[in-house]
């Protein structure tokens, strides 16, 4: 019956690698690359229900990939600095009475359903950035271009972040835990006050797991779909950071996110092939991500003194 | 001990960050708390969607919940006995490592697959001529791939992974005289594993089930691409076996669609549904949070681990 997991896996690759076939077929790996007009491509792909040219299969979507890559990378930054400083803040710092609070709350913020970010990001959120943040200078400076509503990079990424650090939280804790504390204890009998302990010894000592949390973190990020398309804006737009304080607000779309939009064009063949390939993209970067994750993690074994 | 300032700045960082935190999670509980008290309504459970152009003549969320239950209960039937199989034959078994390694990794990788790439894949699988009987299909013979059975099985992925780690997790840590005092007893494996050790580490496949209904709950993508977004639809003549070959709704589409990203535009529904979904979540955490204190009582260790 266990094999029946592997079967599985093997059975998402190939039927998600299949389904996108035609995608390499007609553009190789370009279709990686930028340099075309996205949404022009997919509304063709879109159109052409029926037995499509070969033109139709051109696809260059590196706005998708910019997108996934700038909203994540973002997010796991900003996350990884909040859950360093709120597990020691949980493990070293807190009294018991508080952080019997925190640790629940973190647990409630890890299990909280993306569509309810989602809900909170487009009703709340994005409004209010849309009306106090956003200058109508900002709006007039870039109308010809894009409609700046709100709804787009910054509010993408302050969600994101909420997401995915009680994740980083968890796995962080976990590897504070698991040092001994006879470590800590030597560094303050040395004369260093217990802040001081933790940044000289403790942190060093977990820093495989900081990174492995960071890497299964963007994993997620990568990942998420719903929440985004609902808060990103919706555009095949790549935020351009030449654009100043502008840059924050612009629409985007990431790859998760353009695969719940596109969902209900996926019978056009050609755009079945372009929405697999994205699948495709993910399922690897997932995998890749959690092969470095177990990678960057081994060096931890030599601390853990049980399981 | 003299604290410099750059100590104090990083203390006070570590302390509002934490803070800010719990603050968050706080602010997201009242404010859906304040919206749904406004708006969530008996009515609104148990009356059915209508399509309706205006917000009062939409109706309410009744078969979007039963979706929602219906999707909990066929993926854990399906993904249960498939965790506790594994679980126990690595736990017990093990052998030939090669294999134990591969299905440990495979479980890894589909815990590590974003759920909407579950979905797409699902989409693929169901839309085969093969499984058709299995889901909706247009009067032409068009297979769509939809139905509660196939967002179901692609819910069980989800809950896989979760039942499974904790039930590893318990096996390995049942210490090994009350294996070795049933096979003194002329137990065999298999029964060992059935009497003694399953029925041990309840508490832990409890856990493990709980984690697993609340991603299933609250996962949007696989319902969006696999099951619709609208009331549920009964596709054949058995009664039974044709809802599951429907179509229908759960609760997060529902929020989804009624949201602005959606077509409805009837926030007040979303967020009536939202409050009553993040209900169900709370409760689930509070069942994983008392199992496990319970569990830490019983055993003596600490559930330091266990934060998320």
């Amino acid at each position: 019956m266990s094999l029946l997991v592997g079967i599985v896996v093997v059975a998402i690759v190939v039927f998600v690698a299949t389904k996108s076939w035609p995608l390499f077929q007609h553009n190789g790996l370009s279709w990686l690359l930028g340099g075309g007009d996205l949404e022009a491509e997919i509304n063709k792909m879109t159109a052409a229900t029926t037995k499509p040219a070969a033109s139709v299969f051109h696809l260059r979507a590196w706005p998708l990939i910019y997108g996934t890559l700038l909203t994540s990378g973002i997010a796991v930054v900003l996350g990884m600095v909040i859950a360093v400083l709120s597990s020691v803040f949980i493990v070293e710092l807190a009294p018991a009475r508080v952080s019997r609070i925190v640790i629940p709350m973190v647990r409630l913020l890890a299990s909280v359903p993306s569509v309810i970010y989602g809900l909170i990001g487009i009703l709340v959120l994005v409004p209010f950035v849309g009306n106090h943040i956003i200058t109508t200078h900002e709006k007039v400076s870039v109308e010809n271009v894009v409609q700046l509503t709100g709804a787009g990079l910054l509010v993408t990424v302050v969600v994101l972040t909420v997401m995915i650090t009680p994740i980083m939280i968890a796995l962080i804790c976990e590897a504070l835990g698991s040092v001994p504390p006879s470590w800590r204890e030597g560094a303050v009998a040395l004369g260093l006050n217990p802040l001081r302990a933790v940044r000289a010894v403790t942190l060093p000592a977990i820093r495989p797991a900081i990174i492995a949390a960071a890497v299964l973190a963007s994993a997620r990020a990568l990942g998420e779909a719903v929440m985004i398309e609902m808060v990103s804006g919706g555009k095949f737009f790549s935020p351009k950071p030449i654009d100043g304080t502008v840059f924050l607000f612009e629409p985007l779309r990431t790859l998760a996110s353009a695969i719940v939009d596109l969902r209900d064009g996926i019978d056009a063949p050609a755009l079945k092939a372009a929405v697999y390939g994205f699948a495709l993209l993910l399922l690897f970067s997932a995998f890749a991500l959690s092969v470095t994750g177990y990678l960057v993690k081994l060096p931890l074994r030599k601390y853990q003194t049980r399981g | 001990m003299s604290w410099r300032w750059g100590d104090r700045l990083a203390l006070a960082a570590a302390w509002a960050a934490g803070i800010s935190l719990c603050a968050i999670a706080a602010a997201i509980v009242l404010y859906m708390g304040y919206r749904g008290i406004q708006y969530l309504r008996p009515s609104l459970i148990f009356s059915r969607p209508q399509a309706s152009l205006t917000q009062a003549g939409s109706g309410g969320f009744l078969d979007p919940l039963l979706g929602t239950m219906l999707l909990t209960v066929i993926g854990i039937v399906l993904a249960l006995p498939l965790a506790l199989a594994s679980a126990a034959w690595i736990a017990e078994y093990g052998r030939p490592s090669w294999l134990a390694r591969i299905v440990e990794s495979s479980i890894e990788i589909v815990a590590g697959t974003p759920d909407i790439v579950i979905a797409i894949f699902g989409l693929a699988v169901f839309q085969t001529r093969l499984l058709a009987p299995f889901s909706f299909t247009a009067e032409g013979g068009g297979v769509f791939g939809l139905s509660f059975f196939a967002a179901g099985t692609m819910m069980s992925l989800l809950a896989l992974p979760p039942i499974y780690a904790a039930t590893r997790d318990g096996l390995q840590a049942v210490p090994g005289h009350q294996r070795e005092a049933a096979f003194a007893l002329g137990k065999t494996r298999i029964t060992t594993i059935r009497r003694i050790l399953i029925p041990s580490v309840r508490s832990n496949i409890a856990t493990g089930t709980t984690l697993g209904i609340s991603r299933i709950i609250g996962s949007t993508a696989i319902v969006l691409l696999l099951l619709g977004t609208s009331r549920i639809e009964p596709q054949g003549a058995f009664p039974g076996i044709n809802v599951l070959r429907g179509t229908g709704s759960s609760l997060t589409s529902y929020i989804y669609e009624n949201s602005p990203a959606g077509e409805g535009g009837a926030p007040q529904k979303a967020y009536a549904a939202a409050f009553l979904l993040l209900i169900f979540v709370l409760v689930l955490n509070l069942i994983v949070d008392r199992i496990g204190r319970a569990q830490a009582n019983a055993t003596g260790l600490s559930p330091i681990g266990a934060v998320v």
